[in-house]
């Protein structure tokens, strides 16, 4: 049956909520915080804050990462900046302007309350990691310094070179190094979650496998903190690291946590194209590229010619030509979209057919080499290593590429899912930036949820039950464990012809093909059908070589790829009963005369939140209440 | 168009950490000049499956160069032959058809194998519990542009924390030192004023921490620097033998 979700925020005026909510909260007594363990599962920038964070206060923590380090979390690929409402360049930016974007540039499909919250402690984040010692980028007078990213009209994007990520991580894991030193964390790399143990309906353990030995483990807590990041990687290619999966968030979904918007998916315009079948991932290349940069492809379908054999009336600058006003800068959305259709028109470029041009000539001749040198040397250099061209002189060849995933479990105000006693932090939920996400800010959420929001709402939750002692012999711990020991032993039987790569591969072309930059309701219902009938297969025909108690990648890359096949199907699901289009969400349906994106506030602006039942998945909804923004049509024209 | 290559690969095959190890040779007929280094691997890794054998273990996660996991000998060099890439954005187009690739893992005390070119890392992470932070809780931060640094401090202590902690200098160095490494942490913080205070605790213990690992000690053989995918310089190294003195003179 379907049902109305209740976020619980907050009462009182929306800048007042999260200080009310902080007053009237109950606290766990310090002396008692040892007593209490948490389970926090990723070490990513969400994890490895709120580990850190929580040791300080005195909990006890167990920590869990895939890598061998914690250090290695697909955060550390990060690589543009983190926003903040500083204000340090004094040129209007306020913690409501930092919202207002965030609200807006989500389509207005995302919870008001989460996101003022975000932007209130953005500030006390930067002043975290300085303290850290994160070396940002300063100015000559030793102040920090920031640039503008993303479109915004303000600079509000604070980062350290080309490396903003890795910078932040590092932070955190020291953080978490600190209290590993200390004996308040218990750290367990080379470790993977493949089941939440649920007692008494709360979250109260997980089960995990020893990447190294393949032995299972059994752990309990009084609160499980999934922090796994996001699920890009259902397309094959993404711009995630290889490891990210949905493995952990798949196995809660079906332990009864919702799984919202999982339609809502990022496409980065700026990647590099691929080259060949035999490509294992996508680099992105930072979208700050095109604020100098011109994108083009020929006028003639099937040209070609050298680029630089290409007049300049035989070039279509379409973004320039489209969008007069924003150019090559409209958002990401759009200019995927934008790039997709040139290709599907038979303009793409290089190789493949399937890239477009950027341009730097105007720039380096009205600029000079060396001054674009200075922007962008790194990215240049690297465009260079992975393709042997040479973007001084020949345009870069780029194309969308899977960057971000903004749904995820759904969670509360408190950041609680579905199950109580089980909270999601970064990327793995789905809360703060609706249907699209704006430029540096998922460095700014998983930060403000692990330091600056779970040591709160955890603390209240932990004040406000009775946590029976709960021992790894319950009957719940032996049946989560034989589940898992049971895939596993499927998955090396099967014995059949095919790989999981190439299980991988295929399961990613359909996704990508009817769950992508634009959908259709025929492409979708084909994309179900499609999946499903791959999952079938999969079971039937793949083949997993070696032994469970040893390492053994390919084992552990099977059992994610059999979740993805699950998630796949439900996100064409979603994508079909969200009949709007919306931030990254196209259906061709519903378009202006224009070709652009047609919101339909009246039916759709709500949370679709999926539950997993065993007759199959049952739509739930959380109804997004605007209080304090007036909904409007984006136009960047 | 792409060129295909036809490349003969030595890999060392070991089964598990106390079993005895060795090279296996294989064919990896269709490689091509766009393929990075490990997608060469997963070609071959394909091949092994489908004919229903053991893929070669080697870790990699980011294959952007930025998150350490991947690292292995290649030619008797840490990450390959061309400077300053880490094996992972390596590409083909360096070799020809025809061409023999040895490839090992990294071998060390401090980094026992576990499988195949996986190795144990984990004292890298001991090494940094043991110092490498600055001790300041969550919340208890001041704003963040209170203590102005000179730009050319931060821009050096940023040249250091690019350390991407994948070991190769401790494969590369004929002490097996985990010198470089341990360095660029500490000469990161002793640029800051924020670790100012810890600076004598940081390099006492982060130094103990290495030496009881089985880390060798470093006789200034620079090997570490040639290979490190991040260029970090030796300068470092001196840096924390300064820390080094001054703590002990107290
Ligand atoms: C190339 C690239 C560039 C980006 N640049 C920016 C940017 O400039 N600014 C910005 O704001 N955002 C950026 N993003 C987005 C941002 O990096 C991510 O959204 C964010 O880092 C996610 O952090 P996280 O902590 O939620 O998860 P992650 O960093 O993905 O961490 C996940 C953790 O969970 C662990 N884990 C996963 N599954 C399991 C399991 N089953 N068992 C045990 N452990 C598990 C992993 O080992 C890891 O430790 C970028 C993303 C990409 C791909
Ligand atoms: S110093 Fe260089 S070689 Fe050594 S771990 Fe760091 S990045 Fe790798
Ligand atoms: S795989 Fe991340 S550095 Fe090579």
């Amino acid at each position: 049956m379907s049902t109305v979700l209740d976020p619980k925020i907050p009462a009182g005026p929306l800048k007042e909520k999260w200080d009310n909510y902080k007053n009237t909260i109950k606290l766990v007594n310090p002396a008692n915080k040892r007593k209490h363990t948490v389970l926090v599962v990723g070490t990513g920038l969400a994890g490895g804050s709120a580990a850190a964070s929580l040791a300080e206060l005195g909990y006890n923590v167990k920590s869990f990462c895939i890598q061998d380090s914690p250090r290695r979390a697909h955060s550390i690929a990060a690589q543009g900046g983190i926003n903040a409402a500083k204000n340090y360049p004094n040129d209007g930016d306020t913690i409501w302007r930092l919202f207002y974007d965030t609200i807006k540039g989500g389509d207005y499909r995302s919870r008001e309350a989460n996101v003022y919250r975000l932007a209130q402690v953005s500030n006390n984040i930067i002043d975290q990691c300085v303290a850290q010692g994160v070396p940002f980028a300063r100015e000559y007078g030793g102040l920090l310094d920031n640039r503008s990213f993303g479109g915004a009209q303000v600079s509000r994007t604070f980062y350290a070179k080309g490396q903003t990520g890795q910078q932040l991580l590092l932070g955190a894991y020291q953080a978490m190094s600190r209290q590993i030193g200390a004996g308040n964390i218990e750290m367990f790399s080379r470790r993977e979650m493949l089941d939440l143990v649920v007692v008494d309906g709360k979250a109260r353990g997980i089960i995990t496998r020893n990447l190294v030995t393949g032995e299972y483990e059994r752990h309990v807590g009084d609160a499980v903190l999934l922090c796994t990041g996001g699920y890009g990687n259902v397309y094959y290619l993404s711009t995630n690291a290889k490891n990210s999966n949905v493995t952990a968030a798949w196995r809660c979904h079906k332990r009864g946590a919702y799984f919202a918007n999982p339609c809502y998916t990022q496409i980065h315009p700026t990647c590099i194209p691929v080259s060949g079948d035999y490509q294992s991932k996508l680099t992105l290349m930072s979208e700050s590229l095109r604020n100098d940069g011109r994108v083009w492809v020929p006028k003639k379908q099937g040209d070609t010619r050298r680029p630089q054999d290409i007049p300049e009336e035989d070039r279509d600058y379409y973004l320039e030509r489209k969008y007069p006003s924003f150019g090559n800068l409209v958002p990401r959305d759009v200019a995927s979209r934008n790039a997709k259709m040139a290709t599907d028109e038979g303009r793409g470029v290089g190789e493949t057919g399937l890239a477009v041009y950027l341009d730097f000539k105007d720039s380096i001749n009205r600029l000079g080499r060396d001054t674009i040198e200075a922007r962008y040397g790194n990215l240049f250099e690297m465009y260079e290593r992975i393709t042997g061209e040479n973007p001084y002189e020949v345009p870069m060849r780029i194309f969308p590429a899977v960057h971000y995933t903004m749904g995820g479990l759904w969670v509360d105000y408190e950041l609680q899912s579905t199950v109580p006693g089980l909270f999601v932090l970064g990327e793995a939920n789905f809360s703060d930036h609706g249907a699209n996400r704006l430029g540096a800010s998922a460095l700014m959420q998983g930060l403000a949820d692990g330091y600056f929001v779970i040591p709160y709402t955890l603390g209240n939750y932990i004040a406000n039950q009775s946590l029976p002692d709960v021992s790894t012999d319950a009957d719940a711990f032996g049946e989560a464990e034989s589940a898992a020991d049971a895939r596993i032993q499927k998955l090396l039987s099967v014995n059949g012809n095919k790989t999981v790569m190439e299980f991988h591969r295929e399961l990613g072309r359909i996704i990508w093909d009817q769950v992508g930059m634009s959908r259709t309701a025929g492409g979708l219902r084909q994309a179900i059908d499609q999946v499903s009938a791959l999952k079938e297969e999969f079971w039937q025909n793949v083949c997993v070589p070696g032994e469970p108690t040893t390492y053994n990648k390919n084992l552990e890359f099977a059992g994610r790829v059999a979740d993805f096949l699950e998630l796949g199907e439900l996100m064409a699901r979603d994508a079909l009963s969200r009949e709007e289009s919306c931030g990254g969400h196209f259906r061709e349906e519903y378009q202006t005369p224009e070709g652009e994106a047609l919101r339909n506030d009246d039916e759709f602006t709500h949370v679709s939140a999926w539950e997993h039942t065993a007759s199959g998945h049952v739509l739930h909804k959380e109804n997004l209440d605007f209080e304090n923004v007036q909904l409007t049509t984006r136009s960047y024209k | 168009m792409a060129h295909s290559m036809n490349i003969t690969l030595k890999v060392w095959r070991q089964a598990g950490p106390d079993a005895q190890g060795g090279f296996e040779t294989y064919s990896v007929p269709d490689a091509n000049e766009h393929m990075s280094f490990l997608e060469l691997l997963d070609v071959l890794n394909e091949q092994l499956i489908k004919e229903g054998k053991e893929p070669v273990e080697f870790d990699h996660d980011c294959r952007e160069g930025i998150c350490g996991s991947c690292g292995v000998v290649i030619d008797g060099v840490a990450h390959g032959p061309q400077q300053r890439t880490a094996c992972c954005q390596l590409h083909m187009r360096h070799y020809k058809d025809g061409d023999t690739i040895v490839i090992e893992p990294w071998r060390a005390e401090g980094f026992p194998i576990i499988k195949d070119l996986v190795v144990d890392r984990q004292a890298f992470d001991r090494i940094i519990a043991a110092g490498g932070y600055v001790s300041v809780n969550t919340g208890a931060a001041q704003d963040a542009n209170s203590i102005p640094i000179p730009k050319d401090d931060a821009d050096l202590a940023m040249d250091y924390a690019t350390c991407i902690g994948c070991g190769a200098c401790v494969a590369a160095c004929p002490n097996a030192s985990a010198s470089l490494f341990t360095a660029a942490k500490i000469a990161q913080l002793s640029l800051l004023p924020q670790g100012a205070p810890e600076r004598t605790m940081r390099v006492t213990n982060m130094v103990d921490q290495m030496a009881k690992e089985g880390f060798g000690d470093c006789s200034n053989h620079a090997e570490c620097e040639a290979v490190c995918p991040k260029g970090i310089s030796i300068s470092a190294i001196a840096t924390m033998r300064r820390e080094y003195m001054k703590a002990m003179r107290g």
